[in-house]
């Protein structure tokens, strides 16, 4: 049944590089440019078969390795009478960025060895300042998983696809515009039911992209989504400060 | 006198955030800012050999009662709430914030290879880090910080005792 995946979790294009140098045990001032860009590929192919969103910047680095390697593969160029001189070593800069970020990662494992308020050490009388007020006092709030909203999603869908017809929809929409006219929503009526967020639509393509701003301002921490036990009603409200 | 002792420590058990020397100084006037100092070390030794369940510690320009590092995972069983935990990215987020504050987003980025606006925001959203203002450059872009809460949160004293990014590197290169 299925595979099971073991994969390192990378903060990032320059995490990933460091773990394949480490991987290697390779002298960070001389990295073997071609096995590196390889493997880093491959990596990437993998991350890709695997599903996993493969962000930009993975690609930009993607990009640099090979072509400080084509820069490589180029006869050094010693024209004196230019007078310009070339760049060293092409890989300096990449390098410079690597030490950089290697010493910053280190930074951050330092501040979390170090004992946190409200994880190792706590202080007298916590303020409930990280728990959100909330006046309902029918409805015991729960955090939602984003597995119950999609959940939800489905059982909207499946309501509305039986009136949906065959058209070509020309409507343009904007995840932006969406996300807009959810808070303009909520800043009015400040709390409202993922029903009525839906509410009227009927084709699937902005039911989904309502789904998705509902997502992506959960995200954003610009929203809070709760529940009162299993099937009871999500609710949706401006995450507030404070 | 043995008084302003007591005095001391009762004011710091009575509030819930670091009190610091000068708010002591205006409750005893008579006593000299010198003197506080010792008898604020003076309890914190006391604290200390007693090895009891909690610490009279230095923190974010003040002085208050914390519970000892090593129980953490006991309150946490009691308080029954969820320990406060920072991604990985959060924290490197925080970290570069912290030795290169001032720092700009795109500073950030470089530093870290990938985009930290997500991670700033939370960042931003728990009072770790604030904005400082706006650099005077083209664009004008947002400068950030970290607050008094990312002492109190990191046990700080202040940002110098951080080590330093070359005591960093050196570590590194030792390893």
């Amino acid at each position: 049944m299925g595979y099971e995946v073991k994969l390192e979790i990378f903060e990032g294009p320059l995490d990933l590089l460091l773990y394949l140098i480490k991987k290697n045990e390779i002298d960070i001032y001389d990295i073997p440019i071609a096995l590196i860009t390889e493997q880093y590929l491959s990596h990437i192919k993998m991350m890709k078969s695997l599903n996993l969103d493969v962000a930009g910047e993975y690609l930009v680095l993607a990009a640099t390795l090979v072509h400080i390697k084509s820069k490589m593969l180029l006869p050094a160029q010693e024209e004196d009478t230019n007078g310009q001189e070339e760049e060293a070593d092409p890989r300096s800069e990449l390098v410079k960025q690597l030490l950089e970020y290697q010493v910053f990662k280190e930074a951050a494992m330092q501040l979390d060895q170090r004992p946190l308020l409200e994880r190792d050490v706590f202080k007298r009388g916590r303020t409930d300042e990280d728990q959100y007020a909330d006046g309902g006092k029918d409805e015991v709030d729960a955090e939602l998983s984003v597995f119950e909203l999609i959940e939800a999603f489905y059982r909207i869908i499946s309501t509305s696809e039986k009136t949906e017809f065959m058209e070509i929809d020309v409507e343009k929409m904007s995840l932006t515009e969406r996300i807009n006219e959810i808070l303009d929503r909520l800043n009015e009526k400040k709390k409202m039911t993922f029903t009525e967020l839906i509410g009227g639509q009927t084709s699937r393509k902005s039911i989904l992209y309502t789904f998705l701003a509902i997502l992506e301002l959960m995200r954003l921490r610009m929203i809070r989504v709760y529940q009162a036990g299993s099937f009871g009603v999500i609710r949706v409200a401006l995450f507030m400060e404070k | 006198m043995e008084d302003s002792k007591a005095i001391i420590e009762a004011i710091i058990f009575s509030s819930e955030n670091p009190v610091p020397i000068d708010k002591i100084r205006e409750i005893l006037p008579d006593v000299e800012k010198v003197e506080i100092s010792r008898l604020l070390i003076e309890l914190m030794d006391e604290y200390e050999k007693r090895s009891g369940g909690f610490l009279l510690l230095e923190v974010a320009g003040g002085f208050q009662f914390r519970t000892r590092p090593d129980l953490g995972h006991w309150i946490n069983k009691f308080l029954k709430g969820k320990p406060a935990i920072l991604s990985r990215a959060a924290m490197e987020t925080l970290a570069v914030v912290a030795y290169k504050q001032p720092a700009l987003k795109s500073e950030i980025d470089r530093f870290r290879g990938v985009d930290s606006g997500s991670s700033l925001k939370g960042l931003l959203d728990r009072k770790l880090v604030r904005i400082m203002g706006r650099k005077d450059v083209p664009g004008r872009p947002i400068m950030y910080g970290t607050t008094k809460k990312f002492l109190e949160v990191f046990n700080l004293k202040d940002l110098s005792e951080l080590p330093t990014m070359k005591e960093m590197k050196d570590l590194h290169e030792e390893a």
